[in-house]
């Protein structure tokens, strides 16, 4: 085995593997539900409503005798498009603007840096609410509020990785051959930030997925009657007393998605960073 | 340093400027007109003339975001337009509960966040480091709002130690105000509570590393005199910057957990008066929740420069 095999090999935490395992878990069973859940998420059957956890039933019936499991199934198809898009438009938007603010410097740089400050001055649950409520309640309008939040956090990062790899070496050579900043950003200085980008990435995405959940908790997300995470636990609360699945379930799925992309982030920044990579 | 200090104070001047074009303009977009919202559909046209009249509505959009500038800096931030009181005392009103529950969120999060960055720190590699990153890799994951759900469901429901929401007003006494605010305070504690302790851990690992630890160690200091007068003094740093952000998160972060609670806090207000279009209320509250995160930073800027001398005198 190469020392570097050996090595990456002792980079696999219990938490990467824990993170690895929660996050597929979760990707298969949103995929699966686009082919099969066990009951219509949306039917109503009155006679069957708040039924416990059985056979039948999984995770028992809500108020309206849907039943639960299959509507976190199609929740967590729902929350994980809002947040992975959201994350898209972070990666998408934030990346060429941090790029283009480090090759450019000067006004760029303070426009790019300043709208930056701009955005993170606003407490971002406050400011995805206020979108939500001006746009309309709805999950295209809760990818935008959040999506927002995410294009400073990649542009500061793209533009810290950048400013750094921009006095080395081999990125002088590269202006010395004649390239133009675009080329070397997308030639030489990306590559050397997407570990960075990738680890941030999962982790704005489980920053997405508890956004999300928190906008359809005060009913500014996703809209009925399409599940979601967060309007399941805002339901919940009025028979919780009555029926703790109903918010113990819908709960417990957003808490091993977060799980899992933040171990996930960590085990892969323990893995790419060379920092922080354990030498035996 | 002044020179420092005064250009940072411009800088966060302009910002906040430019929040409140920001927030004038996103708000102006919306749709519905606050009049008709308060007349209902079928108002007579005249009457709602007046109202838009006496509302200020009828004037441009540039005249009315300078008349809403020039009350903002004498501390003025208009009139309600449901509640009919000025906006000001809505918001005073309901930051003496926003603001007791932030601090004591703030207080809670670093009672745990403190010892248990420094346990796990101090015991690198060990099996309490082990647990306690465990359980703030679940402190992160948790969402506040199903915590809060869960601490009813406890506390309240079953073990009826505190009352499921509501708030009886300090006028009740201090005691039964503060006891209201006991569960939304560890609701909201909980995810900030995780990331500080990660931050202090990491924060202290790395100060460990350093030369003067060493030195401090060499010179015979023992390993709680070293952690105490060296390492924490040094790690502070970071730990001061994330304490400010959570600060504004907490307060604005409160918004859906007052709702769990139904306390009468800040929150609550801002997402009633969207609901009622009460636009004069949503971008009071929002300017100044965002003027709290822009002192709260130049706050921790100024710490930083009176805690770190190297910042202080602008040397690496």
């Amino acid at each position: 085995m190469t020392t570097q095999a050996a090595r990456r090999r002792s980079n696999l935490t219990p938490g990467f593997c824990v993170g690895v395992v929660l996050t597929a878990l979760i990707a298969l069973l949103a995929g699966v539900s686009f082919l099969w859940t066990p009951y219509d998420p949306t039917l109503i059957l009155i006679e069957s409503r708040l039924l416990p956890p059985s056979s039948a039933h999984w995770f028992g019936t809500d108020h309206f005798g849907r039943d639960v499991f299959s509507m976190i199934l199609q929740g967590a198809r729902n929350s994980i498009a809002v947040a992975l898009i959201a994350v898209g438009i972070g990666l998408l938007i934030g990346i060429p603007l941090g790029l283009w603010a480090a090759a450019r410097r000067g006004w760029v740089d303070e426009i790019v840096m300043r709208s930056n400050d701009l955005v993170f001055a606003f407490p971002a649950l406050l400011l995805a609410i206020l979108i939500t409520a001006v746009a309309g309640p709805s999950a295209v309008n809760a990818i935008l509020a959040i999506g927002i939040f995410n294009v400073p956090v990649f542009a500061r990062l793209a533009r810290g990785g950048a400013l750094s790899l921009w006095t080395r070496d081999f990125v002088l050579a590269a202006r010395v051959a004649g390239k133009g900043s675009f080329a070397i950003s997308r030639e030489h200085i990306l590559p050397n930030i997407a570990n960075v980008l990738i680890v941030q990435g999962t982790i704005q995405f489980a920053l997405g997925i508890l956004a999300e959940a928190a906008l359809s908790y005060v009913g500014l997300g996703t809209q009925p009657p399409s599940p979601s995470w967060g309007r399941m636990l805002a339901e919940s609360q009025t028979f919780f007393a009555l029926a703790p699945w109903l918010a113990l379930f819908p709960g417990m799925a957003i808490v091993a998605t977060v799980l899992g992309l933040n171990l996930l982030g960590d085990g892969l920044r323990d893995l790419l960073d060379p920092k922080t990579r354990v030498e035996r | 340093m002044a020179g420092q200090f005064l250009q940072r104070l411009m800088s966060l001047s302009l910002t906040l400027l430019a929040a409140t074009i920001v927030i004038f303009v996103v708000l102006n977009i919306v749709p519905g007109d606050p009049a008709t919202f308060m007349m209902g559909l079928n108002a007579d046209p005249q009457a709602l003339a007046q109202l838009r009249q006496e509302l200020g509505l009828d004037l441009p959009a540039w005249q009315r975001y300078l008349e809403w500038l020039g009350g903002l800096a004498t501390g003025d931030l208009g009139t309600s337009y449901t509640y009919r009181v000025p906006v000001v005392e809505l918001i005073g009103e309901r930051l003496s509960v926003s603001l007791p529950l932030t601090l004591m969120a703030t207080a809670l999060s670093l009672l745990v966040a403190l010892p248990a960055g420094i346990v796990a720190a101090a015991r690198r590699g060990k099996l309490t480091d082990a647990a306690i990153v465990g359980a703030t890799q679940l402190g992160v994951a948790v969402p506040n709002f199903w915590f809060a759900l869960i601490l009813v469901f406890v506390f309240a429901t079953t073990l009826h130690w505190f009352s499921a929401g509501g708030f009886p007003g300090w006028d009740e006494g201090v005691g039964p105000a503060l006891q209201a605010l006991v569960l939304p305070a560890i609701a909201l504690a909980l995810p900030q509570a995780a990331i500080l302790t990660r931050v202090t851990r990491s924060a202290l690992i790395e100060t460990l590393g350093e030369d003067f630890i060493r030195t401090a160690r060499a010179k015979g200091l023992s390993e709680s005199q070293t952690l105490r007068r060296h390492a924490m003094r040094n790690a502070l740093i970071p730990v001061l910057t994330i304490l400010g952000l959570q600060f504004t998160f907490l307060l604005a972060g409160g918004i859906i957990v007052e709702n769990v609670f139904y306390l009468p806090g800040l929150g609550r207000l801002v997402l009633q008066a969207i609901t009622q279009r009460d636009l004069i209320v949503v971008q009071g509250v929002v300017i100044v929740l965002v003027a709290a995160a822009i002192a709260v930073t130049f706050l921790v800027e100024i710490a930083y420069m009176l805690a770190d001398p190297r910042i202080r005198t602008g040397r690496t």
